[in-house]
């Protein structure tokens, strides 16, 4: 009977812990658990379907773990003892067949899903997409709007319901890309560019980081990914339109040299093609090691955004 | 003054370290080691120890001096781990925390390179040593010189990853040093070149062990050990050797190319000019992925090796085992890419690299299952080994579920790079690599020592681990869901900073669990007239190494055992051998030398020359290392022999000491 009860007050004590610690993770923001983005919530439902194929496995372990080493510890002299069986080719037969089976479901999932949620696949929608460039610098995110004008630090505003096809480079070492309640993230590479494709399905701010380390100021790298109705985004353009500060070579090389918690700025107007400017920087050979190479290189790149 | 400066390379004054935390912990180190040299000094031991230890071949040994550096290494690891729980559990807000952003960034750096390259490594290497030789019935490894300058350049290794606390800086890229960041024009001062040569002289060591295990195991066995009738744990070592001559050159190369980098201006990883950053990372992980791999299948042979003992009864599904262990290896160089599904590879890629991923974990699970089952109608003894083993099973579950979960391209995408992944790779390396390696400690210091550890402050300390890795890693599964990126030294949100909290007191409690075992070794030591083992056998073992004394003679066996089972030794205490008078013959073993240590001192001068740009310091290292190693290759006179006779009275001393 004592022992019942001692049995009985582990267990209650164990779920009153559960409950305390659910109650206590309901009151926090956690963000991919909160998808606001179609590809964050596919993603979430990759995330729940996967923990529930896990359980299959894990929780059967447990409780065979608990029960074997319980039933056959030393002191149970009643428990069947057979020091020489070592061998059962139906019980072997079973846990090899079913991870496979679990795994082979699990494949095909994982084939489907990388496929559908690959970052760079546009999104279908009837609505018109709006592409935003991406540029991670020393230690702070400029977003560029080709079609707009405008330029942003460490805010991206868009309209939600609306595809955003994101053009991602590095003018720094290399960063990641990542708004957690939108979707997953994709890094940020000097001389190259990813794409992400996100889609907000409501209105709201959400966090937005740099999830790769890229020196001192990495930490202060955030931003906030900001999405309205597409009526309060054209008004926004319209206000940063107004803004006295334009995007030109010369801010930008002040803007791209390494600083730590940008706050928010905005750029009434962008050099063509500052982009793809950067881009190739990197992509052009060029022995940076002179000092006359570095400048001559330095005037081909202004050479060339006059150009455009 | 100028030409002073262009002799010593960048070092100069300046170089030593202006962050008061550094300088302290610089001081302290220093003081230590001054204070270890005054006592053995004052001991006057300096002979004994350059005797009986430092020019010693014989691989327990070696073994006894891997592990002694692993723990001090883990000490300086943990101390890492007090900073950064310290740092994140105040840095929020307004408040910036105890350290700077950059201090904060090289003590992860450290602590990742410190966990993996000289605790993991150092304790794999230590207890390899110990057992293989023993398990397999030999008296020695294949090539013993051979594996004290393994030894010795792993030394090297860990003096040049602690002596940026004196000089200099260390590396604040990360455990592994992604350029552009690790690249010159991020991270000019010297920091990234001491990670790169600390890595690059223990690699080698690494290197070098892994042939000779590998030699060692396949052709020194017992008589009549076939490789099926060959226990678990040297299977596993086996497997992972294997691994380890396959991973490690391209460790060599990778880090190499990126010093290229960096000293000649080379463009192999670099932002532009040529240069492909992706390669790197595609290099590095193509060694990186296996080595989790070559720390955690030893550690899966010693829970073999646990569990069938304590439950004596035979390993369940011993073929299944091997072939588990053989797969695993197999499959862990197809799935470096699973390390960055978010560089922008094509769906068809990631989505292969994602299934191979999860493919592993069906033998892995497999082995759960054959170790429960091992369980299953048994006599389980609870010893302390086995609480490390349960404390595995649950946790190891657990966090295979969540390698599942990484496994698919579309999760990944969410929680990489966040405190997830943290928290997985951590449950991984702490349940499996460490509670294996713990486990195997304990089960083997007899054998060693001659007697076996205080077992309540063994159980103390697996408990401790194990509740205090729920509390610390429990938090950063949530935090990263939350969206907390790994690295970051300070954070906004208020809400994340109870989670930060609860997770340094998990660190805390962990911290308990080392006071623990730390304690059991002192009490241990002190109580060893009460624990000693006279039988050689304190577990009731299954294997060879049970069968000779403890600890083991110098020679390991008197006479050579022939193999008629698996499990060898279990078979011969049922058969109750018969007492028929051993027939002893001349034994050869290797004489001391102290070429290992020598090439090891110049090794070390090539990589501290190599961190300074110190030429003619590295010429006189390379010319050093060189000589001193066809001065050794050309030496006939390498062996001594005991004879029968001396074996004989040797015995007799044992048998007498034990009975007495």
């Amino acid at each position: 009977m004592n022992k019942k009860i001692r049995l009985l007050l582990i267990i209650l004590i164990a779920l009153a812990l559960i409950v305390a610690i659910n109650q206590y993770l309901g009151t926090l923001h956690i963000d991919i658990l909160n998808p606001k983005g179609i590809i964050a919530t596919k993603e979430y439902n990759l995330l729940i379907f996967t923990t529930l194929l896990g359980f299959i496995v894990v929780i059967p372990v447990f409780v065979i773990a608990i029960l074997i080493a319980w039933r056959y510890r030393e002191g149970n002299t009643k428990a069947r003892y057979t020091p020489d069986a070592s061998d059962n080719r139906l019980a072997e037969t079973i846990w090899w067949t079913i991870p496979i089976a679990l795994i082979m479901v699990l494949s095909v999932v994982t084939w489907n899903s990388t496929h559908e949620l690959d970052p760079h696949k546009p999104l279908a929608s009837s609505v018109k997409p709006i592409t935003i460039k991406v540029i991670a610098l020393d230690w702070k995110w400029l977003f560029i709007y080709p079609e707009q004008d405008i330029a942003t630090v460490n805010l991206v505003e868009f309209p939600s319901n609306t595809p955003v096809n994101f053009e991602i480079t590095a003018d720094a070492p290399m960063n990641s890309f990542w708004i957690p309640q939108l979707g997953g993230q994709i890094y940020a590479m000097a001389g190259m560019t990813t794409k992400l494709h996100l889609n907000a399905t409501e209105n709201g701010d959400y966090r937005g980081a740099s999830a790769n380390i890229s020196g001192e100021g990495f930490a202060g790298m955030k931003f906030t990914a900001r999405a309205t109705s597409q009526a309060d985004f054209n008004t926004w353009v319209k206000k940063v339109k107004q803004v006295p500060h334009h995007l030109t070579d010369s801010t930008y090389a002040v803007l791209a040299a390494p600083s730590k918690n940008n706050p928010v700025a905005f750029y009434a107007s962008t050099p063509d093609d500052l982009y793809d400017t950067i881009l190739m920087k990197y992509m052009m050979p060029h022995p940076s090691t002179t000092d006359s190479n570095a400048h001559e290189m330095d005037e081909m790149n202004h050479m060339n955004m006059e150009a455009h | 003054m100028n030409i002073f400066a262009n002799i010593l390379g960048k070092l100069s004054l300046d170089a030593i370290p202006h962050e008061m935390v550094t300088l302290g912990a610089g001081i302290g180190m220093t003081l230590g080691a001054l204070g270890l040299v005054a006592l053995v000094t004052y001991l006057k031991r300096w002979t004994w120890l350059w005797r009986e230890w430092i020019t010693s071949l014989d691989p327990k040994r070696i073994g006894v001096m891997y592990i002694i550096v692993a723990v001090v290494m883990m000490l300086r690891g943990f101390a890492d781990v007090i900073m950064m729980r310290l740092q994140q559990a105040t840095s929020v807000g307004n408040s910036h925390g105890v350290f700077t952003a950059d201090t904060f960034q090289q003590v992860f750096s450290a602590h990742g390179t410190i966990m993996i390259f000289f605790v993991a490594m150092g304790l794999m290497f230590g207890i390899m040593n110990l057992v293989i030789p023993l398990q397999i019935g030999a008296r020695d490894v294949a090539f013993p010189f051979l594996n004290s300058v393994s030894f010795w350049l792993f030394f090297a290794g860990m003096i040049i990853i602690n002596l940026p606390m004196i000089l200099g800086e260390f590396s604040a890229a990360g455990w592994l040093a992604y350029p552009p960041l690790s690249e010159i024009q991020f991270s000019p001062g010297v920091g990234v070149d001491y990670w790169i040569w600390s890595l690059q002289l223990s690699g080698i060591g690494s290197l070098l062990s892994g042939i000779n295990f590998i030699v060692t195991i396949l052709k020194m066995r017992a008589p009549g050990m076939t490789l099926m009738k060959m226990p678990v744990f040297s299977w596993s070592v086996l497997i992972s050797m294997i691994m380890v001559i396959f991973a490690f050159p391209i460790l060599t190369v990778t880090l190499t190319l990126l010093y290229l980098d960096r000293t000649m201006g080379m463009h192999f990883f670099t932002a532009g000019d040529g240069g492909n950053m992706m390669m790197y990372i595609n290099l590095i992980w193509a060694w990186g992925h296996p080595e989790v791999y070559i720390l955690v299948l030893p550690a899966f042979g010693i829970f073999s090796e646990v569990v069938a003992t304590f439950s004596r009864k035979r390993l369940f599904g011993y073929r299944s085992m091997i072939w588990a262990l053989s797969a695993i290896a197999f499959f862990s160089f197809i799935v470096w890419l699973h390390h960055f599904f978010t560089m922008g590879a094509g769906a068809h890629v990631n989505a292969f690299f994602g299934i191979m991923t999860m493919v592993i974990g069906i033998p892995t699970g497999v082995k759960i299952f054959n170790w429960l089952f091992t369980m299953f109608r048994g006599r389980i003894k609870f010893n302390s080994p086995m609480i490390w083993f349960m404390g595995f099973v649950f946790l190891f579950t657990l966090g295979g579920m969540t390698g599942v979960m990484l496994a698919v391209p579309g999760i990944d995408y969410q929680v990489h790079n966040s405190l997830f992944l943290v928290a997985h790779f951590h449950t991984m390396i702490i349940s499996g690599v460490v509670f294996g390696f713990f486990a195997g400690l304990t089960y083997w210091f007899p054998k060693v020592f001659g007697f076996t550890l205080h077992e309540g402050l063994g159980k103390i300390a697996a408990w401790l681990w194990s509740i205090g890795f729920v509390l610390a890693f429990g938090p950063l599964f949530v935090l990263g869901l939350m969206g907390a990126t790994r690295r970051l030294d300070h954070y906004v949100d208020p809400s994340w900073q109870p989670l930060f909290i609860v997770a340094g007191v998990g660190a805390a409690i962990i911290g308990l669990g080392v006071t623990c075992q730390l304690l059991q070794l002192f009490i241990s030591v002190r109580q060893r007239k009460q624990h000693l083992d006279t039988t050689g056998d304190p577990w009731n073992g299954r294997t060879l190494e049970w069968s000779t004394v403890s600890p083991a003679p110098f020679y390991n066996y008197a006479v050579i055992p022939t193999v008629t089972h698996r499990d060898e030794f279990w078979e011969m205490k049922r058969a109750k051998a018969s007492n028929v008078e051993p027939q002893y013959v001349d034994i050869h073993l290797p004489k001391n030398t102290g070429a290992g240590i020598i090439i090891a001192c110049f090794a070390f001068l090539v990589g501290f020359a190599a961190v300074w740009h110190i030429p003619w310091l590295a010429i006189i290292g390379t010319v050093g290392a060189i000589i001193v190693t066809i001065r050794r290759l050309t030496t006939d006179d390498t062996e001594y022999t005991i004879t029968a006779d001396e074996i004989r009275i040797l015995e007799q001393q044992h048998v007498k000491g034990h009975t007495a």
